[in-house]
């Protein structure tokens, strides 16, 4: 478990100032003072049982998919807080873990310094929702716009039932689609048209955070600009906190004031977003940089790859350092200490899980050793 | 030998539909020049991968090639017959796919598929394929070749399946590889091992390639040439660092605007408003009128197919200095 | 990649959506085109506009006897001729096929509303309620069906009422299945995760977002459940445990003339030929909605 360097102790109430050990909260915008962040995921997993549980007993070993592996995260009220990962790396499952869609085996989750419970209230889950990766399974094929949107309102009283209508006319004018759209069926609606009305939805409740996963994938890339606009927009206008899960680190960089990076499972590095891009600490993420396509530069111009080699299976994590398979500053310390969140000197916003993103690297590392392979 | 492996003249593709007939391709033109990557970009809808399956051959039934050559060495492949275009396709031409999983046979072994393509083609013995694959799986990239060639589809991950893809398209040595969004379903670390390793192939065995992509860098990063593909016709052509820094066609220029790109942190990213013309009956004039910002009246009424420019480059703007000049502004902006 | 467009219309601020009519104009069109559906649709027709029309059809009553006119041939007085008993077929048809049909469209029901249900709280809920259910499943699934319903209204006795409860008590299990089925792909699509992010009851994402996108397969397997119910219905009434004399019914029919079969063999065969051409009917039904309802329409 990665043990991540919090600061004092907070009940629900207010919290002493926050000192330099709390990551996330001093500097962010629109912070006027409030200590605590709004959301917060404190020592997190979240497993998969894979296979025979019964054998896996018998075996003495784990059939565990670590999706999930003891992750902290906070998120202050009013900041946009990306998620950055590749596949497997568990955002998406931290993501829902978050929004209550999926259980946690270990840890907790806490609003505003509560805790929530496993099954939360009515109260609760008016206050975090989500917008989902797919326009098109999103959305209720039977339901029209309006009819979704007054279900949500009925059921949690937003507003009296005579303005339930206007009130969702209002939800619609604020994503950009008109009125007609109230009528319609989701069949209707090309991809963009649908995300807008799955953020209207999430909306609807007034929630307090918005969780958006991978909002723009599955659209082309013109609409994409709409949609990012939009919630940019949307997280001004509202003050809405955001947290946004992108494989795409470009969409990021529009959007976000602090970037977590994950891999495998655990949160490797966390930064205010133009630290991140400018001055990365761990391997992973400056190859993660690195691999991004380029206008300027060329893959035809030879040169090895940001990164070689597959990501481990999720089932078997390397022990220690589980990004030491492809790092390329691999060190035998590496294969034993698994290195936790630490701080960066310069800035306590920038975190890194690496035994040397703040210290030198020796000269010559287990990957210089043994060089081979693919490109 | 010409120096161009693939020709493609004057392209016209259409579909049979119930509401009437759809143009998805329509007067394209764009020539290969051997052992380069040529970059073909659109968005859905724009065409470009039914070019893709016209070259190759597997266009869906309700699709037909109406007009216009495929010139691969000289030969066109419109005009031949199944059996002929058979023998052709597999040793000089392949094609790799966006899901390896739904292009690779789910109960073959590894090895097999990719010695697959020699026996058919080259008639190659039992052995001599299987070396050959083993060869191949090394080239591409897959560690412990030995003992993956008996490894079934699934039990590689995405990146190690989209190599053995590229290890079937190279089996029977072809001299050009069509690659429809080969890299979109990657992670961006494994996409840029992919594409360091189709750039690398293209340089060290002198094969050609087509590159369909949605995306723009990724074009970049391998193709030296890009054809950008709006409403099944071709808008501007050149090459790829040109094109991409210098657009002259306000479409390309949309995309390269609209896309959260590395280099520029725009202020706002810029979408293109509308959305794309109906394949049936596409606007008048320029088909991208209807979303133009520099729009004027010839727009509307004048054919704009592509007209060269100096340089070797090609656009089918017929005003096409507004572009420079957006740049130019877009440039200025502190 | 897929030849749908999926950009949209980002301009001006208001955006709508493409109209709704006709859309669904042209789904009305395909209906009609459906030949299955048509030809099944045009045979049930029939069949029912008989059965509901059969006072003003024929004038002879079900059951009196007529102990001077006893198997005669057709003839005017008696279109099909009459049975054993002096009774005219044709009538003893009409309201036969009355019967069987109301039983049976009733009998589909029951174990198409409880299978349902159960189904989708063992898919929906899973855990021990979808074990507890699924090996409910398995217990009645290891027993042939005619077994099973036979023995059930032997015990309770032959009649309507046992008819429904045998047919409930066994036939839920298919609906179940299937339901569960498809209740378990469809609580993974996003808008089920959103409706429970939106705080909605398990009842009402079941009732509301669930049931009605996973109905239609049900729905179908109902047709031929249909078909299965009415072959059950005449086969008990075949075995003496089906409604009771003298009322008609098309399976004691079909007994009742089987000892006339080397004479006078339309006794038997008729009532066979109906009991197979409303089989028939329902099953182009069932294919033609088949057809029509199959995922992948957008």
């Amino acid at each position: 478990m990665t043990a991540v360097p919090a600061g004092p102790d907070r009940p629900a109430g207010p919290a002493a100032s926050p000192g330099p050990e709390a990551p996330g909260v001093p500097g962010a915008p629109g912070v006027p003072g409030t200590a605590g962040p709004l959301l917060a995921a404190r020592g997190v997993s979240v497993f998969f049982p894979v296979g025979s549980q019964l054998v896996a007993r018998l075996r003495h070993e784990e059939r565990l998919l670590r999706a999930v592996d003891g992750v902290n995260l906070e998120i202050g009220r009013g900041e946009t807080l990306a998620l950055v990962g590749e596949s497997g790396s568990g955002k998406s499952t931290l993501a829902l873990a978050l929004a209550g869609l999926r259980p946690v085996d270990h840890g907790e989750i806490q609003f505003d310094g509560r805790v929530l419970p496993a099954s939360r209230s009515r109260a609760d889950r008016r206050r975090i929702q989500m917008v989902f990766q797919d326009p098109y399974s999103s959305l209720n094929p039977r339901l029209t716009v309006g009819g979704m949107l007054r279900e949500l309102l009925r059921v949690h009283h937003v507003v009296p039932r005579t303005e339930v209508d206007s009130y969702s006319e209002e939800l619609l004018s604020l994503v950009g689609l008109d009125t007609g759209a109230l009528s319609a069926y989701p069949r209707q609606f090309s991809g963009g048209q649908r995300q807008r009305v799955a953020i209207a939805r999430a909306l609807a409740l007034r929630p307090d955070v918005l969780i958006a996963d991978e909002p723009v994938s599955a659209l082309d890339v013109s609409v994409q600009a709409t949609i990012l606009n939009l919630l940019r927009d949307l997280q001004g206008d509202l003050g809405l906190t955001l947290l946004l899960i992108s494989h795409n680190l470009a969409v990021v960089r529009h959007l976000c004031d602090r970037v977590a990076v994950m891999y495998l499972g655990r949160i490797i590095e966390v930064a205010p977003t133009e630290q991140l891009f400018s001055a990365p600490r761990h391997p992973y993420t400056r190859g993660l940089l690195a691999a991004i396509p380029r206008l300027t530069e060329s893959a035809r111009d030879g040169g090895a790859p940001a990164i070689a080699g597959d990501p481990p299976s999720p089932l078997r994590i390397p022990s220690g350092c589980r990004f030491r398979t492809r790092c390329p500053i691999a060190q035998p310390r590496c294969e034993h200490d698994d290195p936790a969140l630490a701080i960066s000197p310069d800035d306590p916003r920038h975190l890194a899980a690496c035994h040397f993103a703040f210290a030198p690297v020796p000269a010559t590392s287990i990957a210089d050793r043994d060089k081979e392979g693919p490109p | 030998m010409s120096e161009n492996v693939l020709e493609v003249r004057d392209l016209h593709v259409r579909i049979a539909s119930r509401r009437g007939t759809v143009r998805a391709v329509d007067g394209v033109s764009f020539e290969v020049p051997r052992g380069e990557a040529v970059g073909l970009v659109g968005e859905s809808g724009s065409g470009k991968s039914m070019t893709l399956r016209a070259i190759l051959g597997v266009l869906p039934p309700e699709a037909k090639v109406t007009s216009g050559q495929i010139l691969l060495d000289g030969v066109d492949l419109v005009t031949l017959g199944s059996a002929e275009l058979n023998r052709i396709r597999g040793p000089r031409l392949s094609m790799i796919f966006q899901e390896p999983m739904s292009a690779l046979n789910p109960v073959m072994r590894v090895g097999r598929q990719i010695a697959e393509g020699p026996q058919v083609h080259l008639g190659h013995s039992r052995a001599r394929a299987a070396e050959r694959a083993l060869e191949l799986m090394h080239r591409v990239g897959i560690p412990d070749p030995e003992r993956r060639f008996r490894a079934y589809p699934h039990e590689f991950s995405g990146g190690m399946r989209q190599r053995v893809m590229i290890a079937i398209a190279l089996s029977c040595d072809p001299e050009i590889i069509l690659c429809d969004e080969p890299t979109t379903a990657l992670d961006v670390t494994i996409q840029d091992q992919i594409l360091r390793l189709l750039a690398q192939l293209c340089r060290e065995s002198g094969v050609s390639l087509v590159f369909v992509t949605h995306d723009l860098p990724v074009v970049a990063q391998v193709c030296q040439h890009i054809a950008v593909m709006y409403g099944g016709q071709l808008v501007e052509r050149g090459d790829v660092r040109e094109v991409l820094l210098d657009p002259r066609h306000p479409y390309t220029l949309g995309l390269v605007r609209s896309a959260p790109d590395f280099e520029y942190v725009r202020e706002s990213l810029v979408p293109i408003p509308g959305s794309p013309p109906s394949l049936i009956t596409p606007p008048a004039g320029c088909r991208f009128h209807p979303r133009c910002a520099f729009v004027e009246e010839d727009c509307r009424v004048t054919e704009t197919p592509l007209r060269l420019l100096p340089g070797g480059r090609a656009t089918a703007c017929l005003h096409h200095e507004r572009c420079r000049e957006a740049v130019a502004a877009d440039r200025a902006r502190p | 990649m897929s030849a749908v467009t999926v950009t949209d219309g980002a301009g001006p601020p208001a955006a709508s959506p493409a109209p709704a009519d006709r859309a669904q104009r042209r789904a009305a069109r395909r209906w009609y085109r459906q030949p299955a559906l048509m030809a099944g649709i045009v045979i049930i027709g029939v069949i029912l506009g008989l059965a509901i029309a059969a006072p003003l059809l024929t004038s002879y009553s079900p059951i009196v006897q007529n102990l001077n006119a006893t198997l005669q041939g057709p003839s005017a007085h008696h279109l099909l001729g009459t049975d054993q008993l002096g009774r005219d077929t044709w009538t003893r048809l009409l309201y036969g096929l009355r019967v069987d049909l109301r039983i049976a469209f009733i009998a589909v029901l029951f174990p198409f509303v409880l299978g349902t249900i159960l189904g989708c709280l063992a898919g929906y809920f899973g855990g021990w309620v979808d074990v507890i259910i699924m090996r409910l499943v398995d217990i009645v699934v290891a027993f042939p069906f005619y077994v099973l319903v036979i023995a059930l209204v032997f015990v309770l006795g032959p009649g309507e009422r046992s008819i429904y409860i045998a047919i409930t008590a066994i036939g839920w299990v298919s609906y179940a299945r299937i339901i569960r089925g498809e209740i378990l792909v469809a609580k993974r699509q996003d808008y089920v995760l959103a409706a429970q992010a939106g705080g909605l009851s398990s009842l009402r994402i079941m009732g509301r977002h669930l049931l009605p996108n996973v109905i239609t397969q049900a729905i179908i397997y109902a047709m031929s459940d249909i078909v299965q119910d009415i072959l059950a219905i005449v086969t008990l009434g075949y075995f003496g445990l089906g409604v009771p004399p003298p009322t008609a019914d098309l399976g004691s029919m079909i007994n009742d003339g089987q000892n006339f079969l080397s004479t006078h063999w339309q006794l038997t065969t008729i009532p066979g030929l109906v009991v197979v051409i409303v089989g028939l009917g329902l099953s182009l039904i069932g294919d033609g909605l088949a057809d029509l309802l199959r995922p992948g329409q957008s």
